[in-house]
């Protein structure tokens, strides 16, 4: 089981990698319940983060998972869900 | 019948980015052919090529468009905001169906494409960017630019090699005579990658010369192939009496269009090339001693020259008419090619000049009055442009003076 819990953090530097940003992309606490599409990612920025998000946590997030996770708080908790059971 | 003008030019090329760049490098006669840097190239039988230079994507991008976007669509997205920022419009504030575009591709995002498949086959499946489903596509540039200008009319791509940007600007001019309020039509291309540079190299056309002054030489008696180069423009284009309604310069006229197809290699039927261009003059009203200037195809292999010199001096006759070349300092550009050569047609117009074919030498033989090494300066109404992809596609566009 990984002690290493994904964080809000962690999210915004992946999103900024797999989809470039202008000026700071963080995402604050207030936003944690806004959907992806409302921040201005939209399904092949969520598809290319997870793909990253995979690699760089050794997991596999089925795709209906991924698709289902609309807000941030939402694939936080996914993938520490698929971490602590990796 | 509507008449469609240009009200705005787009222009990225390897002689000069934005119009005022590229049209003083032109008339200068600069040379943008050189060693190609962007990719080791040193082990291929050609290493020249026309690389733009200087343009640093995130300086003229959005942040969140670069990892979605080839180097062919962020010169394209670069050019088409210089384009509406020419001609003083912004889409966006546009009625929402009211502004289409329509551009040509001759490879897609090739660059991108390449690093993508290199991680799939070094690293993995999982290692292929999400947006590789659009970036090398062929239609990426019409619908990056559609996007990120809010243009819902009609948009669509061509896909005729060399001669696509000749039919785009006249799909856009057919849109426009459908009621289309403004088109923004052209193309810009690039494929200059490894993977790119083995297709283009595939085409047995490629100069192998190392020296840049001696590798693209059309209609010369050492003609050799040609050297491929990247970039392009995009033209605005609307309707002309809503043009003058908001007193918009006004570059030109798009006043014909024709294209034909040639008959299969081996057929032992002639190329139709003067069909197309015989076609064009007519759609434009133009009869041929009115054109001012030929911008030719100048594909630079003996037997190609030969075929279009032949169509146009039956058609003009004999020497009858100036033609060019400017080609000769950029390397042929595919899709971006005539958008780039109906730029030039339309600053002849403009200024009353004739750029140059570099480096060449007309052959006596093949009967051209070919504009050499300096600009021919002479009242410019009228201007062909003739287009020669590969598969046989031949295109003429007709552009005269407002």
């Amino acid at each position: 089981m990984s002690t290493t819990e994904f964080t809000l953090a962690d999210l915004c530097r992946i999103l900024t990698e797999a989809a470039g940003a202008d000026g700071s992309t963080a995402i604050s606490d207030d936003a944690l319940d806004t959907e992806f599409e409302e921040l201005g990612y939209d399904s092949l920025a969520l598809m290319e983060t997870g793909a990253r998000i995979e690699r760089a946590y050794g997991i596999r997030i089925a795709e209906e998972d991924l698709a289902a996770a609309l807000t941030p708080r939402a694939l936080i908790d996914l993938v520490n869900r698929m971490t602590a059971a990796a | 019948m509507t008449t469609t003008v240009v009200t705005g030019l787009g222009v990225i090329a390897p002689t000069g980015l934005g119009v005022d760049d590229y049209w003083k490098a032109t008339l200068e006669g600069r040379n943008g052919i050189a060693p190609i840097t962007k990719f080791d190239a040193s082990g291929y039988p050609s290493s020249l090529a026309g690389q733009v230079v200087g343009f640093h994507a995130a300086d003229h991008l959005p942040g969140r468009l670069l990892p979605q976007t080839d180097h062919m669509t962020r010169m394209a997205l670069a050019a088409a905001q210089w384009a509406w920022d020419d001609a003083g419009l912004d889409p966006a504030q546009l009625p929402e169906f009211s502004a289409g575009v329509v551009t040509a591709s001759s490879s897609g995002g090739y660059e991108f494409g390449e690093r993508e498949l290199r991680n799939l086959w070094a690293k993995g499946a999982s290692y292929v960017s999400a947006y590789q489903s659009f970036a090398w596509f062929y239609a990426v540039n019409t619908g990056q630019i559609s996007i990120r200008h809010q243009m819902r009319g009609p948009t669509g791509v061509l896909v005729s090699d060399q001669a696509g940007g000749a039919d785009a600007i006249a799909h856009a001019r057919r849109q426009i005579r459908k009621g289309a309020r403004v088109m923004l039509a052209g193309g810009v291309d690039s494929s200059l990658c490894s993977w790119g540079w083995i297709a283009h190299l595939a085409s047995g056309r490629v100069s192998t010369a190392d020296d840049p002054r001696r590798a693209y030489l059309p209609f010369s008696a050492d003609a050799r192939g040609h050297v491929p180069g990247e970039g392009g423009a995009l033209l605005v284009l609307e309707e002309e009496t809503a043009a003058r309604a908001r007193g918009a310069r006004i570059y030109g006229v798009v006043a014909g269009h024709a294209a034909t197809l040639d008959p299969p290699p081996g057929s032992g039927r002639p190329s139709t090339l003067e069909a197309a261009l015989r076609g064009a003059l007519a759609d434009a009203d133009v009869h041929p001693d009115e054109v001012d200037v030929v911008f030719c195809d100048g594909a630079a292999i003996p037997e190609l020259d030969r075929i279009e010199a032949a169509a146009i001096n039956a058609v003009f006759g004999e020497g009858a008419v100036p033609v060019t070349v400017p080609k000769t300092m950029t390397g042929r550009l595919f899709s971006g090619a005539v958008a780039l050569d109906a730029a030039a047609a339309l600053l002849s117009i403009r200024d009353g000049v004739i750029p140059p074919t570099i480096n060449a030498t007309a052959a006596p033989d093949l009967g051209l009055d070919l504009v050499t090494e300096t600009p021919r300066s002479l009242p410019v109404r009228i201007a062909l442009i003739v287009a020669r992809g590969i598969g046989g596609f031949n295109s003429a566009l007709v552009l005269r003076a407002a």
